[in-house]
Parts: C-alpha cells; structure tokens; sequence
C-alpha cells in the first residue's frame, strides 16, 4: 500500500478537482477574454457576444507582423533544438561511453551545471556586445546559437540519462563484428536512442519557445519571436488587452500539442529521474 | 572502474578482441571519433559561455561607447566593481531575489507535498492530471504574466471583482507597495507548485511500500508515519527538488518584466532585472557588465552551498 492519507477516496478525488481548477481556471480566463471585445473585457463583462476579431486583427491584418513573429520563434526553436540535439547527444555519447579523461568529463559536466544554474541575464550584454561586433547583431543566427546553447545542459543530462539505458555489451558486440567506432553509434546505438531523442527534442523545443529574457534583449524589430511580441502588446502606452489575450492563447498552442502527442515522452524527460541525475 | 587508466591505454586494451580490425588502426580510429564527438561541445561552451565571461571581466574595467557598428572602448579601472557594492537598488534587488526565492519555493514545497500526500492513491485518470499538472511549466512565462496582468487589474480583474461581489473592497495588487511582491510571490506558487506536486508524487509511489504496511499493521498513527517514515524516505526527492527550484527562482524574469517591471519604486526589483535595465535601457555596458560578474560570483556561492547542504542531506548513512 501507498502511504495511508487521512482522506478517504471521495475527499482525494475532491482535493485533486480542487486542485485541478486552481491551476486550470486563470488558463481558461485568458482563453475567454481573447474572444471578448476590448470594451467588454475593460467592462468586466462575464456575458458577452463572443467575437473573433483580435484572432483575425492579429493573424491577418496587414499591421500585424504576428505571423512573421510566430515563423521566427518556429525556426529558432527548430534549429536551436536540433543543433542541441546532435551537439548534446555526441556529448553525451563520448563523455559515457568513450572514455574520455574523468578531468575533462567532470570539468564539462561541472561547467554544465554551474553554467545551467546562473541566471542567463548575468551573460546577456556580453553576448549582445560580441554578436554586435560580429555584424551579428538582432539576427535569427545570434538567437538561435544562443538558444543552442543555453539548452546544451539540459540536452547533455537528458541523453546522458537516456545513454544509460543503452547496454554497454551491444557496443562490444559490434567491434568484435569489426563495426567501426563511428558506424557503432551510427547503427547502433542511435537507434535506441530514438525515444531519447524525441522526449528531449520536445523539451528543448518548448523551453527554446518559451524563452523570453534573452530573446527581447537579441531580436529586434523584425526578429522578435512571439513572448517579445507578447510583452509589447502588454507594455503599449495603450495597453491592448483583447490582443494580448489572444496572442497568448496562440502562443500556447505548441505546448499544448505537445502535451496531447507527446505527454508521455514530456513526462519520461521530466521526471523520469533525469532530475534526480541532474543533481548526482 | 578503469579511472585510472589513461584513455588510449584503455583503447589498447578493448581492442585486442578477436576479429576487431588491425588493432592500432582501431585504437587510432577511436580516438579521433572521440575528440570529433566532443569537439562541438566543448567548442560551444567555450565560444558562447567561457569567452563571454572574459568579455564580461573586460567590460567591467573599460566604459563602451556605441556608433553604429563600431565600439569605443575607455580603461576606467575597476571603479564599477566597486561602484556595485555602493548601489543601494542592487542591494534591494539581491535581497528581494532572496526573499522570493525563500517564500516561493517554501511555500510551493509544502503546497506540493502535502497535495502529494493527499491524493497518492488515486489512480483514476492519471494521464489526465498529469497533462493538466504539467500545462503551466510548458506555456511560455511571458503568457503567465500576461493571465496575470488581466486577472491583477484593479478596475477589471476577476479577482477585485470577485471580491466586490462578497462585499470586500478590490485592491490595486501590483501597483501597492506592500502588495506587490506577495502578488509576484502568489504567481510563481501558481505556476510550479503543480510541477513540485507531480515530482513528489513521483517520489511518493516509489517508495518501498512494505514499511507502510509495516506501520499498518502496527496502527501507528498517521503522523507518526508521516514524520518518522514518509518525510526521511522522502528526504532525497525533496532535497532535490528544493534545489532545482530555487536555483530557477533566482531567475525570475519574464512575470517582473510584464507586471510590474519592478516597481512600485524598488517594491520588486530583482537582481536579473537590474542587469537588463543597466544594459538594454540605459546602455551602461560597463556597469552592467559588473553587476553581472558579481551576480555570477554570489551565484556560485549559491549553488556551492546548496549542492554541500544537498549531498550532506541525502548521504545514505552506512
């Protein structure tokens, strides 16, 4: 048996309901206020016509650039996530099992963490000032390395976690097979990773879209992905509420695709001990 | 363990199989993989983070100054470095960070825990709660903000209008100065006490459950079992938690920046606000680049006692 609640069936299925709207009503708000009108929402109407306009100003209006920002985020954080992914899974793969020196593996994983654990604001303007002086400035390149590599702690832990699962004793077969070094983990060891590979993808996909405090300080103008569009919607001198609501229920529809297609590789990343291993 | 063996020497010795190929060839083949499977890691960290921290020790001594593309740089001395200890809104901010950092995560610890503890036999829907539990860390912060900005206002906001209903009078929750941090404080337990929740329910479900039956049959009291059996059993699953979580509320960023870009006057100032402010709106690259040096040294310091406190605590005793 589990440890013993004092509740009985009916009060934990209450307790989680309970718990369930707390999280699920504030979403649920935002959502209904995208589909109110300006006035109604500045009202604090509860019954309204529900009206579709902010969803049409801001996806298809000539002024909006949303699309645009929408299409930035998507391919930084589709190649910002694959780049960590080769990056981080080679890591991985030659820390683990190639036995490289303990000095550089513990100097790698140590920088890993120390590097994960800082605020990713202390780094900012230096990496603003060298982009700049690279010509690199406000471009989709800066933003996506960037993006690369804050996330490489994170892919390094996950395939790491993953790797272990891979037996050591395939790779062993195959050199006996005369396999070569590179076609051991081409074939076989890539293979089995191919879950790993997708629980963090997914992952690294999310926090590259989510991310916020780096990308308003290297996008510009035409740059901008879609939580520094959100944030400028919010900070106008005339704050637009209905496009704010709206913008956010888009911007949420990755994660949540996420979530119906792949809850159970997310949950598999998250918390299938890769945690535990990232504090070992 | 071949710990103590040198790389190649190891090599030599794995492939001495038989029908592996010509066995220098192999070893010499290994090797390159090796460093060509690393390089691109190793060049990363070195070019985008190793090399910005330098650039930060430059920054700091020197004031930069922009026309157009071109940089002018002017050797000051280390007087920001010590213009740093001198500034009382940093001061505030490193403070306010700690104080965030201390109440949010308390609070969302024990929210989580005793929700775990609460609900760990059901088993109807599972899949369910848990996308449900997960949807907050998964939408962007900068929406959480947003949620919370419409829901905050003071003329608007579900919440004053909620309490306008049952009489009570609405309050301006970010714009007060004695409000806004508990209103800061109250987003981020909403958005990571489900994750803390899923984490130890995780933990929760996979203890060894004979103790409990143990404890059953003796009919020891729930609160015993709570405080001499869960809570120790639990005690590396919580102390790992509690580290994950602080270590990110240090970060605290994208919730300030939207709603309350942290004012009212120093009410919410945090130390990853302070830098962006210094560099991104008043262009002091100098300074910034201080502040930041400093930040990352008291951050180590952090995270240097928090990995001693952690490994002292989930020591198995032997």
């Amino acid at each position: 048996m589990k440890p013993s609640s004092c509740l009985g069936s009916a009060g934990r299925h209450l307790t989680l309901i309970v718990f369930g709207l707390a999280v699920l009503l504030p979403f649920l708000w935002i959502v209904v206020a995208s589909f109110k009108t300006e006035i109604d929402i500045t009202m604090g109407k509860v019954i309204f016509d529900p009206t579709l306009t902010h969803f049409q100003e801001l996806l298809f209006s000539r002024g909006s650039n949303f699309a645009r920002y929408y299409a930035n985020s998507f391919g930084v954080a589709l190649v910002s996530t694959l780049l960590c992914l080769v990056i981080g899974t080679l890591g991985a793969y030659s820390m683990h099992r190639l036995s490289v020196s303990n000095t550089l593996r513990a100097i790698l994983l140590g920088w890993s963490m120390v590097y994960y654990m800082t605020p990713q604001m202390t780094l900012v303007g230096s990496w603003y000032v060298l982009y700049r002086q690279l010509g690199l400035a406000e471009t989709y390149t800066a933003l996506a390395l960037t993006h690369t590599v804050m996330n490489l702690p994170m892919a390094v832990w996950l395939m790491g976690a993953f790797l272990r699962d891979v037996p050591p004793e395939l790779e062993e077969a195959a050199r006996i097979d005369a396999c070569g070094p590179v076609k051991i983990f081409t074939h076989v060891v890539l293979p089995l990773l191919r879950p790993g590979l997708l629980a963090t993808g997914a992952l690294l996909f999310i926090f590259s879209w989510n991310e916020f405090a780096v990308s308003i300080a290297l996008t510009g103008r035409d740059t901008a992905t879609v939580p520094v569009a959100l944030a400028r919607f919010a900070q106008d001198f005339d704050m637009k509420y209905g496009a704010m609501a709206a913008a956010s229920a888009v911007s949420t529809i990755p994660a949540l695709l996420l979530l119906f297609f792949a809850t159970r590789y997310i949950v598999r990343g998250l918390t299938s001990g890769a945690l535990k291993y990232l504090f070992r | 363990m071949t710990s103590m063996v040198t790389p190649l020497a190891n090599l030599d010795a794995n492939s001495q199989s038989p029908g592996a190929a010509s066995s220098s060839s192999w070893a010499w083949r290994a090797s390159a993989w090796r460093w060509a499977s690393l390089s691109p890691l190793i060049l990363f960290y070195l070019l985008l983070t190793a090399l910005p921290v330098l650039n930060l020790l430059v920054m700091s001594v020197n004031d930069v100054t922009w026309s157009g593309g071109n940089s002018t740089w002017q050797f000051v001395g280390p007087q920001h470095l010590a213009a740093v200890f001198r500034d009382p809104i940093y001061r505030v901010g490193v403070l306010n960070t700690a104080w965030f950092s201390l109440v949010s995560v308390t609070v969302q610890m024990v929210l989580g825990f005793m929700l775990a503890l609460l609900v760990s036999r059901t088993t109807r829907n599972r899949q369910f709660w848990r996308m449900l539990f997960l949807l907050p860390i998964l939408i962007p912060g900068i929406v959480i903000g947003a949620i919370w900005k419409l829901m905050y206002d003071p003329d608007f906001g579900v919440i004053n209008q909620v309490l306008h209903l049952f009489g009570a009078i609405g309050r301006d929750w970010t714009g007060t100065k004695e409000l806004a941090m508990a209103s800061i404080m109250a987003v981020d337990v909403w958005h990571w006490t489900p994750f803390v929740f899923l984490l130890m329910l995780a933990g929760l479900e996979s203890l060894p459950q004979d103790v409990f039956e143990a404890a059953r049959i003796d009919a020891t009291p729930w609160w015993r079992e709570l405080t001499q059996i869960t809570l120790p059993l639990m005690l590396p699953t919580i102390v790992v938690t509690l580290v994950f979580r602080i270590v990110l509320a240090f970060k605290v960023f994208d919730e300030i920046y939207l709603l309350t870009s942290g004012g009212p006057g120093t009410a919410t100032e945090v130390i990853s606000f302070s830098i962006y402010r210094t560099f991104f709106v008043q262009g002091r690259v100098g300074y910034g680049s201080a502040l930041s040096l400093v930040t990352i040294s008291i951050m180590a310091m952090v995270i240097i006692i928090a990995l001693n406190l952690q490994s002292r605590l989930t020591r198995t005793p032997s």
